[in-house]
């Protein structure tokens, strides 16, 4: 491998590792990032457009089609759709019914959209990895603009945005759910009082806060590490079609094939574990200390 | 990784998510399928109980054959002894009527037999006055000589 090939193989792989972003910079006003140096440059106040259309999108295609079949639901001979529907909420709510001991009319359809939205998220991993991209390259090449500039990550889930966008939310409703049921003396002496007794309480303080922070943190992180991976190894298996000759695009193609295959089940059970998690995490929440 | 605005989108779009979902979606189809189980159930029951009634109702059908075939066969025999005793009876009647009237017959001939008696003595008693007449060759006064007479008469 030369450098100039080294360089196109790390161009590629940076150009799809790099945000459709929209911020402000100093010297050009607002506008999309055209680089990833642009792109980080931004700092904070910008925003990752394709991480939010894409995960809007599949958030409303998701809630259009629940919609509909909650509109024309029937008590009589459900139809196909309604089948499949039916069975996801019994799975869901069996799932609640399962590590869920309180009584709590949110987190059985927290639970139902955290795994579909996350699933529907998880998907686009599916969609072959240039495709979309591609597409929208040349989509975008009509308006004169140079494709090497129109980035787009169609992952929502592969952008710890997303991923700590939700478990954020989790946390919120953990901290809610504990001060709610608990009281603030409750939840106080769970975080200063376990598990050494008071004279620990420093030591527990950490321990707990540590422990209490680990769970937005691990969710997040497990869902985006996942993804993130499993992202890469596409981009990388895709190297193998410029790495020359149709034998190597031969197996490059299997490869994306098995891969995807594989990537099925850990889209999947991702997205399951994230809606366990969050049931589980909630119902701890809802617990009073042993 | 960059973290930015997104992050707050992705809150914000989950929040509204979640709650679209909780007050749309999740409780009219799981109220239709709890719906739809009560229903079943219902049908079911309602099942279960027709068979029940079925089975009584042929239970009590086998009951009330048994009884009428019961009370057909006492029926019948009743109507056999009936008949049987209408026959005794019968026979009882023209027995006593024959044996009427062989009473009757014989009373009537008994009666016809004095009869004849009494008319056969008058009979003997004026002969044998007469037969005596002659060989007397007198009078006899009848009422003078009565005790005699009677007397043979009851003889005869």
């Amino acid at each position: 491998m030369d450098s100039s090939e080294l360089l196109t193989s790390q161009g590629y792989i940076k150009h799809h590792l790099t945000h459709l972003t929209f911020g402000y910079l100093p010297e050009k006003g607002f506008g999309f990032a055209h680089s990833a140096a642009e792109a980080k440059a931004m700092g904070f106040w910008a925003v990752h457009v394709d991480t939010l259309f894409f995960s809007i999108l599949l958030g409303v295609l998701f809630l259009w089609f629940f919609k509909r079949v909650a509109d024309r639901v029937t008590t009589g001979v459900p139809d196909p759709v309604q089948n499949f529907v039916e069975s996801l909420l019994d799975f869901v709510e069996e799932n609640v019914r399962g590590s869920f001991r309180g009584r709590n009319p949110l987190i059985a359809p927290l639970a139902l959209t955290i795994f579909v939205w996350v699933f529907l998220m998880n998907l686009m991993d599916l969609v072959p990895v240039d495709l979309l991209p591609w597409l929208f390259q040349h989509f975008m090449g009509w308006f004169g603009v140079d494709p090497h500039e129109v980035f787009l990550r169609v992952v929502p889930t592969a952008d710890p945005n997303a991923t700590f966008g939700l478990s954020i939310g989790v946390f919120f409703l953990i901290l809610y759910y504990s001060l709610k049921i608990k009281g603030i003396r409750g939840f106080w002496a769970e975080l200063a009082y376990h598990p050494f007794g008071k004279l620990g309480l420093p030591f527990n303080l950490v321990l707990e806060t540590v422990n209490l922070l680990a769970k937005p943190l691990s969710l997040s992180l497990r869902l985006f590490g996942n993804l993130y991976a499993g992202e890469m190894i596409f981009i990388l298996i895709a190297l193998m079609y410029s790495g020359g000759g149709w034998m190597m695009s031969l197996a490059g193609g299997g490869l994306q094939f098995i891969w995807a295959l594989f990537h099925i089940l850990v889209i999947l059970l991702q997205a399951f574990i994230f809606m366990v998690l969050t049931i589980v995490y909630l119902d701890m929440a809802h617990q009073e200390a042993h | 990784m960059n973290i930015n605005l997104t992050l707050f989108g992705q809150m914000i779009s989950f929040a509204v998510f979640v709650w679209f979902t909780m007050k749309y979606i999740w409780p009219p189809i799981v109220a239709a399928m709890e719906a739809r189980k009560n229903k079943i159930a219902e049908g079911l029951a309602a099942a279960e109980r027709g068979e029940l009634e079925q089975e009584l109702g042929q239970k009590r059908a086998t009951e009330l054959m048994r009884e009428a075939k019961l009370q057909a066969t006492e029926a019948i025999a009743q109507a056999q002894k009936r008949a049987a005793q209408i026959v005794d009876e019968a026979k009882e009647n023209a027995r006593a009527e024959g044996e009427r009237l062989i009473l009757a017959a014989r009373a009537e001939i008994e009666q016809e037999m004095n009869r004849a008696r009494e008319e056969l003595r008058e009979k003997v008693a004026v002969l044998a006055i007469a037969a005596a007449e002659k060989i007397l060759e007198k009078e006899i006064d009848p009422q003078s000589h009565k005790k005699l007479i009677d007397s043979f008469v009851n003889q005869l």
